[in-house]
């Protein structure tokens, strides 16, 4: 007949991991996000082997702007398909959205017909175009060689010497970095919230009592924190590598397996960071309250710091993913679970700030952890009205 | 000193301005049910969740064998807590192994016993339900299997018996009294004066967070004044007046209930009886445990 203190916080974690993956709700949620990657990988797959942003059609006296409108529409990061109409044809596929313009006239100018308006990316495709043929139409009333010209001003670029090499972004880690992000999100929100959830569970049920008459509120507060901590690593490991193998296989993520690897490492090791720090501040929040109604308003507080630094994260990253700002936020422990992942996904983050951002996670946990078994033990026993934070800091 | 006897001593507990214990003190003795009676507020459950640890004390100690009770020994402890207390969504069979286990059964052994007093208890075929599905009473049942099944050496219960049909308080009276008969010290508080009187070997009247009278029924009943009923039909009303050292209790038909105060003779009570006409009943009696509660209660009150 003896429990030893690491024996009660197994027992406990145990009941958590048994009860949650017997739970239909997680079965299905983990299936779901798993499903929704997989989707999501075939459907960039597709998107990505069509790949063309406009078509366009020409009548016969343009044909020979075909070519030269393709290339001044990848020189912005267009594709744009060609095909020849006839006159006849040409207003009815503009009416029925087949094409997206069609250009026509005698070949002298640009001059296209759409249905109402010109899409403003295709307008400055067009408008180089037209800008060229009519340097070519010069050129050549000039007595030049409109071919020999344009030659030499292809040739022609500027010559940068860059005092230090910039970081490229590889837009596959950029949504890497973002896939990440959510996935950390969605796991701090869920798991974190199930631990406050426990919590008032057992104080709603009074079950506590129980619990506490043989063991002590720190190990109950620690098994809970581990036995979801666990299982949310089983279904955060469970999606991340069902996700990478998806779009490896699939050809949508080209990057190496060991940099695939590596962001499902750091993703697990910043996911067990930011998961003990949150989910031992809403177990404390959670025994504030009485009522499973209650529990989103009291963890809300702590809520906030992850949503936060979640918008921060995609709101910014994909269009500045070296910013200044997430650099130094993502360094603070509280927005640091949400924001290092991701631009650990990205890449181009020196070593001494990754090490310290973790080690100031790391730090801070012991000290949440002596400040919400204070709380904890306080107000775990009182039912009722939502116990003051002040009064259940004070407490003896 | 191995008497394995469970003594509370001196306990005080004050919440701010409020004192919910002053100087509680009592022990129960091995193999003894203890009553511990009350109204509401008085401190029962208080008491009882610090001799579970579960509350902390201002002052006082709680001591089991000679012994200051530590962790260790609160898993020893079947408890009952008043406000009961499972988890809803959980298996009774798998609950109940659980709780076993954390008062550091292996599971085995924790199987086991669920089995033995789920079966006992008459909810062995609802092992593999939730709790939340059950009716109050098998809830009940379930709860008083939470105490028992880790085999505890003490049993504090809280109101076990309130909301039990009478097949339930028969069940459980008898799993007490042989828990008490293996030599485990059992106190359980109630408001169900007869049944603690029946029950118990020894009782504890508490007022105001103290204990105010404590021993056998017996002792108790015997300390109180002495109680007369006269059925004398033709008696008129008013007819103890003229006796000496009698107080009028109440009349009820041709019934009259007195109360003899000190050194008052009996004899003379029944002579004026008999003055009045034929007497068909004189009887001495001792007050009921209910009686006595409604005195110490009441006289505090009036302190």
């Amino acid at each position: 007949m003896n429990l030893s203190g690491w024996g009660a916080i197994r027992l406990v974690a145990n009941r958590e991991i048994t009860t949650r993956l017997q739970s239909k709700a997680f079965r299905i949620s983990t299936a779901v996000m798993i499903l929704l990657l997989i989707a999501l990988t075939v459907v960039i797959k597709l998107i990505g082997s069509n790949g063309s942003d406009a078509t366009v059609g020409y009548t016969a006296p343009n044909a020979a702007l075909a070519a030269p409108l393709q290339v001044s529409a990848k020189a912005l990061g267009q594709n744009v398909n060609t095909r020849q109409v006839t006159e006849a044809q040409a207003q009815q596929a503009v009416r029925d959205g087949s094409l997206d313009a069609v250009l026509v006239g005698d070949g002298t100018h640009v001059q296209v017909v759409v249905k109402k308006d010109l899409d403003s990316d295709l307008r400055n495709a067009l408008t180089v175009l037209a800008n060229r043929l009519a340097l070519d139409q010069q050129i050549a009333t000039l007595g030049g060689n409109p071919a020999q010209v344009n030659a030499a001003v292809a040739s022609a670029h500027v010559e940068v010497q860059p005092l230090e090499q910039p970081k490229q972004y590889n837009s596959q880690q950029l949504v890497l970095g973002i896939i990440a992000g959510v996935l950390i999100y969605l796991s701090l929100m869920i798991n974190g919230q199930s631990v406050a959830q426990g919590v008032v569970e057992e104080k709603t049920s009074r079950v506590v009592e129980l619990l506490l008459a043989t063991i002590r509120p720190w190990q109950l507060m620690a098994g809970k924190v581990l036995g979801i901590g666990a299982v949310g690593l089983l279904q955060i490991l469970a999606i991340a590598i069902v996700g990478v193998i998806a779009a490896l296989t699939t050809g949508v993520l080209t990057i190496s397996v060991s940099a695939a690897a590596g962001t499902v490492i750091w993703l697990i090791v910043w996911y067990l960071a930011g998961f003990l720090m949150y989910s031992i501040v809403f177990a404390g929040l959670g025994a504030l309250v009485s009522r499973q109604e209650d529990v989103g308003g009291a963890v809300t507080p702590a809520l906030m710091f992850v949503i936060a630094g979640y918008v921060v994260g995609v709101s910014v990253l994909p269009s500045n993913p070296g910013s200044g700002l997430v650099e130094i936020l993502s360094i603070i422990p509280v927005f640091a679970p949400t924001l290092m992942p991701m631009r650990l996904a990205m890449g181009g983050v020196p070593v001494w700030e990754a090490i310290v951002s973790l080690g100031l996670v790391i730090a801070l946990i012991p000290v949440l952890i002596w400040l919400t078994g204070r709380i904890y033990r306080n107000a775990v026993l009182r039912t009722g009205a939502k116990v003051k934070l002040r009064e259940a800091l004070s407490a003896s | 000193m191995s008497d394995r006897r469970l003594e509370i001593e001196g306990l005080s507990k004050r919440y701010g301005e409020t004192v919910a214990l002053r100087e509680m003190t009592f022990d129960v003795r091995a193999g003894e049910l203890f009553g511990f009676v009350g109204s509401n507020g008085a401190g029962k459950t208080t008491t009882m969740r610090i001799v579970l640890g579960v509350l902390s004390a201002d002052a006082g100690t709680v001591r089991w064998d000679g012994e200051p009770v530590t962790l260790e020994t609160r898993r020893l402890i079947g408890y009952m807590p008043e406000e009961r207390g499972l988890y809803p969504k959980m298996k009774v069979g798998e609950q109940l192994t659980y709780l076993a286990q954390l008062h550091g059964m292996g599971a085995a052994a924790a199987r086991r016993a669920t089995e033995e007093w789920t079966e006992r208890l008459g909810v062995a075929p609802r092992r593999d339900d939730e709790v939340q599905k059950l009716s109050l009473g098998n809830q009940q049942r379930v709860q008083l299997a939470a105490a028992l099944v880790h085999d505890p050496r003490i049993l504090v219960l809280d109101e076990p018996f309130s909301g039990l049909d009478p097949v339930a308080v028969d069940v459980m009276s008898e799993v007490l009294r042989e828990k008490a008969s293996h030599g485990v010290p059992v106190v359980f508080s109630s408001h169900q004066l007869d049944l603690v009187q029946r029950l118990c070997d020894r009782v504890g009247i508490v007022r105001s967070g103290h204990m105010e009278a404590c021993g056998t029924v017996d002792e108790l009943r015997t300390g109180g004044a002495d109680r007369l009923v006269v059925d004398a039909p033709q008696a008129p009303s008013g007819w103890t007046e003229s006796v000496p050292g009698v107080k009028l209790l109440g009349r009820h038909g041709t019934r009259t209930e007195l109360e003899l105060l000190d050194g008052t003779d009996d004899q003379a009570v029944l002579k004026a009886a008999l003055a009045t006409g034929p007497v068909h009943e004189f009887a001495r009696r001792r007050p009921s445990l209910t009686e006595l509660f409604r005195s110490v209660v009441t006289e505090g009150a009036r302190r």
